[in-house]
C-alpha cells in the first residue's frame, strides 16, 4: 500500500502541472497513467504538432511542452506508474482507497483526476465477429512477434504502427497490408520501403480495401474484404492485427459516484472539487459554465485544486497564499539555495 | 424614404444561420438552426444531437465528430484540409462520403445539408 498525500490520476499536462502546484505548496503525489509514456494527449497525438496558446510560450510542440513540464516537476521527485490504470476507488474514513489493474494500492487524502478524455483505448474492427478471435489470432497491439514466425499475417491501417509492422514482420511472415485508400499517413520512407516489399513480391498491398468478414472457428482462417467499387476478395490469413490509433474511452471513472456531464466530470469553480469531497477533476475531463478545453485553464484548475487537497492533507494547517519568487519554502522544495 | 418593415427580411438572424439536418443510425432527425461560423460538429454538440463525441473538441485529431455526408452535397463543402484523411483512416466504418463534422463550417452554402450519424464513433 502506498501512502501519500493524492493521487493524480492522467500525465498529461494538467495532470503534470499540478504536481508541480502540490509540490510546491509542500504535498507529495503520485501519478497513474493508462499510457506507456507521459504527456497525455499531447505525446499521443500531436508530439510533432505545435501549439501556440501556451502563455509566454508562443510555439511549441506537445513534446516539447511534455519535457519541459518533467523538467519543471524534477525537483520533486514524482513517482509515476505508467501502463496501468486507477480500476477502484474507494472511501476509507477519511482517505480514499485506490486500486490500478496491475494491483497497485494507494492510501490517499484526495484524487485528482487529469484523465483527459478518458484512457486511450486501441480502436477496433467494426465487425462483431472479430471480438471472439481477440487476443487469440486478432491483435490491436504486439507484444511477441515470434508468435507470428513464418505464420500469414493480416495487418489493416495506413499509419506507421501498421506500416512499421509490416515491414518489421515480412522477414519472416507472409504479410497481407490493407488499407482503405491509396494514400498513407505513416513516414514517407515507410511507405517506399511497403511499396519495395510489394514489388518484390514479399508483402501483398491491397488498398481502397476494407474489411468485411471474418472466418474461422477458434482461429482466424480467412477474411474478406471489400473494395471501394464493391468487389470482395478473400485472403487466408493466421492473424490479423488492426492499427487504427487509439480512442480515448471513460472506462472505470464511470463507476465512482461522481456527477457527469455526457463524458466529462461536473466540478465546482472554486477548487475544481467533484461532488465526493476529495475527489477533484481538472483539464479535458472537468465540466463547469464557461469551460475552454485549453491547457492554459487546465493550468489554472490544478493549481486551484492543489489547493483544494491541502485542506484534506493538513486539516490541522492553514495555507499561506505565497510566491514562489519570494517564498523560502517554496524555494527550498524547489531545491534552490 | 422608404423603409423596408417586412418581418421576414428585418429578422437580423435571417441570414446569420442554416438549418442542418442530423440523421442519427437508427433513422432519427435532429433539424437544427447552426450559427454561421460554428462546425457542424459544434451545431449538434450544443444541441444535445446524440452520436457525435468530439473527444479532442474540434482538433481534427480524434475522429470522434465522424459524419456521412449525403453524395449530392459533397463538393459543396469546403475541402479537406491535410490531415483529415488521416484522421478518417481511424474512424469508425469509413467511406468516401465521410467527413470530420468539426471541419465543417456552417455557411449559408450549408442550408440544408444532410449529415448521418454512423452507429459509433469508435
Amino acid at each position: 500500500m502506498n501512502k501519500t498525500d493524492v493521487l493524480i490520476i492522467g500525465a498529461g499536462p494538467t495532470g503534470l502541472f499540478c504536481a508541480h502546484q502540490l509540490g510546491l505548496i509542500g504535498l507529495k503525489s503520485e501519478i497513474v497513467d493508462n499510457l506507456d509514456k507521459v504527456g497525455g494527449q499531447c505525446i499521443e497525438l500531436y508530439p510533432d504538432k505545435p501549439i501556440y496558446d501556451i502563455p509566454a510560450i508562443p510555439e511549441c510542440t506537445g513534446e516539447e511542452l511534455t519535457n519541459n513540464l518533467l523538467k519543471q516537476i524534477k525537483p520533486f521527485n514524482i513517482k509515476f506508474y505508467l501502463n496501468d490504470r486507477v480500476e477502484e476507488v474507494k472511501k476509507n474514513q477519511d482517505r480514499w482507497n485506490v486500486i490500478t489493474t496491475n494491483k497497485k494500492e494507494f492510501n490517499v487524502s484526495s484524487i485528482v483526476i487529469a484523465g483527459g478524455v478518458g484512457s486511450f483505448e486501441p480502436r477496433k474492427f467494426s465487425i462483431k465477429e472479430c471480438e471472439k478471435f481477440e487476443g487469440k489470432s486478432l491483435f490491436y497491439s504486439i507484444k511477441d512477434k515470434n508468435l507470428f514466425y513464418n505464420k500469414t499475417v493480416t495487418i489493416f491501417g495506413g499509419g506507421d504502427s501498421a506500416l512499421d509492422w509490416a515491414i518489421e514482420l515480412s522477414n519472416n511472415c507472409r504479410i497481407n497490408l490493407v488499407h482503405r485508400r491509396d494514400e498513407f499517413s505513416g513516414a514517407q520512407a515507410s511507405v517506399d520501403k511497403i511499396k519495395k516489399l510489394q514489388s518484390e513480391g514479399k508483402l501483398n498491398l491491397y488498398t481502397k480495401f476494407q474489411l468485411m468478414l471474418v472466418r474461422g472457428s477458434r482461429n482466424i482462417e480467412s477474411v474478406t474484404i471489400k473494395h471501394d467499387d464493391e468487389t470482395t476478395k478473400e485472403i487466408q490469413t493466421d492473424y490479423l492485427l488492426g492499427f487504427f490509433g487509439l480512442i480515448m474511452q471513460l472506462g472505470p471513472i464511470l463507476n465512482w459516484g461522481l456527477n457527469l456531464n455526457k463524458k466529462t466530470i461536473e466540478v465546482n469553480t472554486e477548487n475544481f472539487e467533484t461532488n465526493q469531497p476529495g475527489i477533484f477533476a481538472i483539464g479535458d475531463i472537468c465540466s463547469y459554465p464557461g469551460k475552454l478545453k485549453l491547457i492554459l485553464s487546465g493550468f489554472h484548475e490544478g493549481a486551484l485544486a492543489a489547493r483544494g487537497c491541502f485542506k484534506y492533507a493538513r486539516p490541522e494547517e492553514k495555507l499561506r497564499f505565497e510566491f514562489s519568487t519570494t517564498s523560502k519554502s517554496a524555494k527550498e522544495r524547489l531545491g534552490i539555495n | 424614404m422608404f423603409l423596408h418593415t417586412c418581418l421576414i427580411c428585418f429578422n437580423p438572424y435571417r441570414w446569420l444561420m442554416a438549418k442542418i439536418k442530423y440523421i442519427t443510425h437508427d433513422n432519427k432527425i435532429y433539424t437544427i438552426d447552426v450559427k454561421n461560423g460554428l462546425s457542424v460538429m459544434e451545431g449538434a454538440v450544443q444541441n444535445n444531437v446524440p452520436g457525435i463525441d468530439a473527444d479532442c473538441g474540434g482538433g481534427m485529431a480524434c475522429a470522434t465528430c465522424h459524419v456521412y455526408v449525403r453524395e449530392d452535397w459533397l463538393d459543396k463543402l469546403p475541402t479537406k484540409e491535410d490531415g483529415e484523411e488521416d484522421m478518417l483512416d481511424m474512424a469508425f466504418e469509413p467511406k468516401t462520403n465521410s467527413r470530420l463534422s468539426c471541419q465543417l463550417i456552417v455557411s449559408d452554402v450549408l442550408e440544408g445539408l444532410a449529415v448521418s450519424i454512423p452507429s459509433k464513433q469508435g
